[in-house]
């Protein structure tokens, strides 16, 4: 465990002082942790694409992938050669230079969100002072990438999903930032480190409602099912994507699982307590939340049906945001009647409210309708 | 200052994930708003209502395989009887249980399809239509037992079926019959207890009374839109007399309520083959036809309750071995005429579940 935290003992220390008395020197810390953070998503990333396939197989009552080494772990192996030497295609009468930049510009964002990402105590590449603040602005950034390929494709299809994925993604960004807020109030810091160091009790169980509304604004962020609307299979092939091949495609393939494992470290690092937990080394510990985070993603992916794009709205304006308003509120009363430390008794209050706010939303707020007079 | 707009034209079709087939759709979309949509058909054209008129009445059975090919035994079983119709023949009792047993089974197999990928056009990922496939291969390995094959059957016969079922059948579909209401019930559940799949079918894709008689749609589509009519039970066919079972109708025939109805028609296929198992009697299964059948100069117009609506044969003969003309009534091109109206004023996603929820087998519409 210590090439993860090479040399520096105390975080206050860390980033505390200015200009930041980098450990090893900046190069070296920078180097270290940049060659670090790529390898693990990478690794972690072929390791979700091997789990979802094994797991959505379970659901699916078939097999999975089980036929490239044992138990079919060399499968994401097999699959990114086969993807390397087919041949790229770029339409005609595309954009070229948008076709070729787009996706770039989607994977970078979704590889940079792991800047901030704290490992464990002060293993991070940047403790920045404004760290969720930082990973909300990155993380918005890959829908630029997906509308430059649904737009430099010169395809009908491409273009509905590419819209379809804006659209999504400006409505989801509000309640998801205000679901953080909630967060944010409890710890009074924005440094993912800090955060986690503020979670003696798991925010997950102050800020249920937070949670709901964080974990389901970024499905529809990262375009998980049921939100996959701009890449619907069954409407639009393959929406932002179509026209894609080879390496390329092989790249908003990545994005997506990238993108999947950053909302998994950031869902545990906001509320699930980081690396926080007994025994086991802190490493282990957001691993097996980052994992648990996953599982519950491509769970609900292979069990749910997939909203309509008006649906999809009416839920990110009528249901969400009031939601994460009221959460907002609620965790700033309490934030104002226990100024030091929230007692326990809150976590029941809140799951209480929680429960309730929910039932009704469920009571009163439907999806349905959508039929447009001609 | 309002953006200028302009709608744009888009082909769903012929290659796409959820045209189940070579269907195309020219749609004209207004933003996600289909304003207008042209069904282009034909791409799947064999041309096998003309090649069946150089062939023998028993030589044109394979070819009924290859109509609908999820609902092969219905295809079967209207062809032949037809011929027997036409030519007057009468078969053996046992022949006429195993036939409605056999027809019943494909029923379910045929409506584990439909909604199995209704389901998958929702956007549900696979799962539900493997489920669905799970129970399918139970289906076609009775199948299997009983004529070799698991698609084409080519079971029934011109007097009858190709042969007796062997003795590990009855127990198998046994087995299979108590099993599959409880499966139906997971589904069921599934149907009425999931907020988005509600959200998506309930009011989509309306068909009123009066459109769907007057474009005399059939099965699903017609009953789904609160009609009761089955020709099991308006016009009798078979041994279908003997059985009891009820109608299941929707009240608004929207897709919702075509699905719920292909749920409960399996319920109620279920119950039939219960009662033609034990009523089931012993003895011949195919009578003497001669084999070069000659039927008497004449028309016939036989007709069944397929799983996707009223499939029928309109044979004409001139005294020879093969018919003068053979005609299909396929049930899925007549109801897709109301496709159109069914779509329009809705968007993409739902004009995929509307046509998902019509259940069409291209290689019936365009034969």
């Amino acid at each position: 465990m210590t090439i993860f935290n090479p040399s520096f003992s105390s975080v206050n220390h860390y980033s505390a002082t200015l200009p930041p008395d980098w450990p090893g020197g900046f190069w070296l810390h920078w180097g270290v942790f940049v060659v670090i953070i790529f390898a693990f998503v990478m690794a972690m990333v072929m390791g979700f694409i091997y789990l979802e396939r094994r797991g959505i197989g379970r659901f699916q009552v078939r097999l999975g992938p089980n036929r490239v080494g044992p138990f079919g772990v060399l499968q994401p192996v097999a699959d990114a050669i086969k993807v390397l030497i087919k041949e790229d295609i770029v339409p005609a009468k595309g954009d070229k230079w948008v076709y070729w930049l787009a996706p770039v510009v989607a994977f970078v964002p979704a590889l940079m969100i792991f800047a901030v990402v704290p490992f464990q105590d002060g293993a991070l590449l940047a403790d920045l002072n404004i760290g969720i603040l930082y990973v909300v602005a990155i993380s918005s950034v890959s829908v630029v990438g997906i509308f430059m390929a649904g737009w430099g494709s010169n395809n009908k299809y491409s273009l509905i999903g590419a819209m379809r994925a804006v659209a999504q993604v400006v409505s989801y960004e509000i309640p998801l930032v205000l679901s953080i807020i909630g967060v944010v109030l409890l710890t009074g810091a924005l440094s993912m480190n800090k955060i986690v160091e503020a979670q003696t009790i798991p925010f997950i169980l102050l800020q249920p409602l937070g949670f709901l509304i964080y974990f389901l604004a970024a499905c529809a962020e990262i375009n998980r099912t049921p939100f996959d609307l701009l890449e619907a299979e069954s409407e639009i092939v393959a929406g932002f994507h179509v026209e894609y091949s080879g390496m390329k495609f092989a790249l908003f393939y990545l994005t997506e699982y990238a993108e999947a494992l950053a909302i998994s470290a950031i869902i545990t690092t906001l509320f699930l307590s980081g690396w926080r937990g007994p025994i086991l080394p802190p490493f282990l510990w957001f691993l097996i939340k980052v994992f648990a985070v996953f599982c519950l993603i491509f769970w609900v992916r292979s069990t749910i049906p997939r909203l309509r794009i008006d649906q999809v709205m009416a839920f990110a304006w009528k249901c969400l945001l009031p939601l994460a308003l009221i959460n907002l509120f609620i965790t700033g009363i309490q934030v104002i009647v226990w100024p030091e430390a929230l007692p326990w008794a809150v976590v029941f209050l809140n799951l209480a409210i929680m429960a309730v706010l929910v039932v009704l939303w469920s009571k009163f707020f439907r999806l349905g309708g959508g039929r447009v007079e001609v | 200052m309002a953006i200028k707009t302009e709608p744009f034209v888009i082909n769903i079709g012929p290659v796409h994930p959820s045209t189940h087939g070579v269907f195309r759709m020219r749609a004209t979309l207004d933003g996600e708003v289909i304003l207008d949509m042209e069904p282009v058909f034909g791409y799947l054209h064999r041309g096998i209502e003309k090649l069946a008129e150089g062939r023998t009445y028993t030589q044109n059975i394979p070819f009924t395989d290859r109509l609908d090919y999820l609902a092969s035994m219905s295809n079967n079983l209207a062809y032949v009887m037809a011929v027997e119709k036409l030519a007057g023949i009468s078969i053996p009792e046992r022949a006429e249980y195993l036939r409605v047993i056999m027809a019943e089974l494909q029923r379910i197999a045929s409506h584990l399809i439909g909604v199995g990928a209704f389901l998958n056009d929702c956007g549900a990922f696979m799962t539900p239509f493997l489920y669905m496939f799970r129970e399918r291969e139970k289906i076609l390995d009775l199948f299997e037992m009983v004529c070799g094959q698991r698609l084409t059957y080519n079971y029934m016969r011109i007097g009858g079926v190709s042969q007796d079922i062997p003795e590990e059948f009855l127990p198998a579909l046994d087995k299979f019959v108590r099993q599959m209401p409880s499966f139906i019930d997971e589904y069921d559940q599934l149907l009425a207890e999931n907020e988005i799949l509600l959200a998506r079918a309930k009011g989509v894709g309306i068909l009123p009374k009066e459109l769907a008689i007057s474009i005399s749609a059939s099965g699903p589509v017609l009953r789904g839109s609160g009609v009761k009519w089955d020709i099991r039970k308006a016009d009798p066919y078979s041994v279908y007399d003997r059985f009891q079972f009820d109608i299941p109708i929707g009240s608004t025939g929207d897709t919702y309520d075509r699905y719920w109805v292909r749920i409960q028609e399996m319920r109620q296929s279920v119950r039939i083959i219960k009662q033609a198992m034990e009523q089931l009697p012993p003895g011949e299964v195919l009578t003497e036809v001669p084999h070069s059948l000659h039927p008497p100069v004449g028309e016939v117009y036989g007709h069944i309750e397929a799983p996707r609506g009223e499939l029928g044969f309109y044979l004409v003969s001139d005294n020879s071995i093969a018919p003068y003309r053979f005609h299909v009534r396929p049930p899925t091109l007549i109801n897709l005429t109301a496709l159109r109206d069914m779509m329009i004023g809705w968007k993409i996603a739902d004009a995929v579940i509307i046509f998902g929820s019509i259940d069409i087998c291209l290689a019936e519409v365009d034969r």
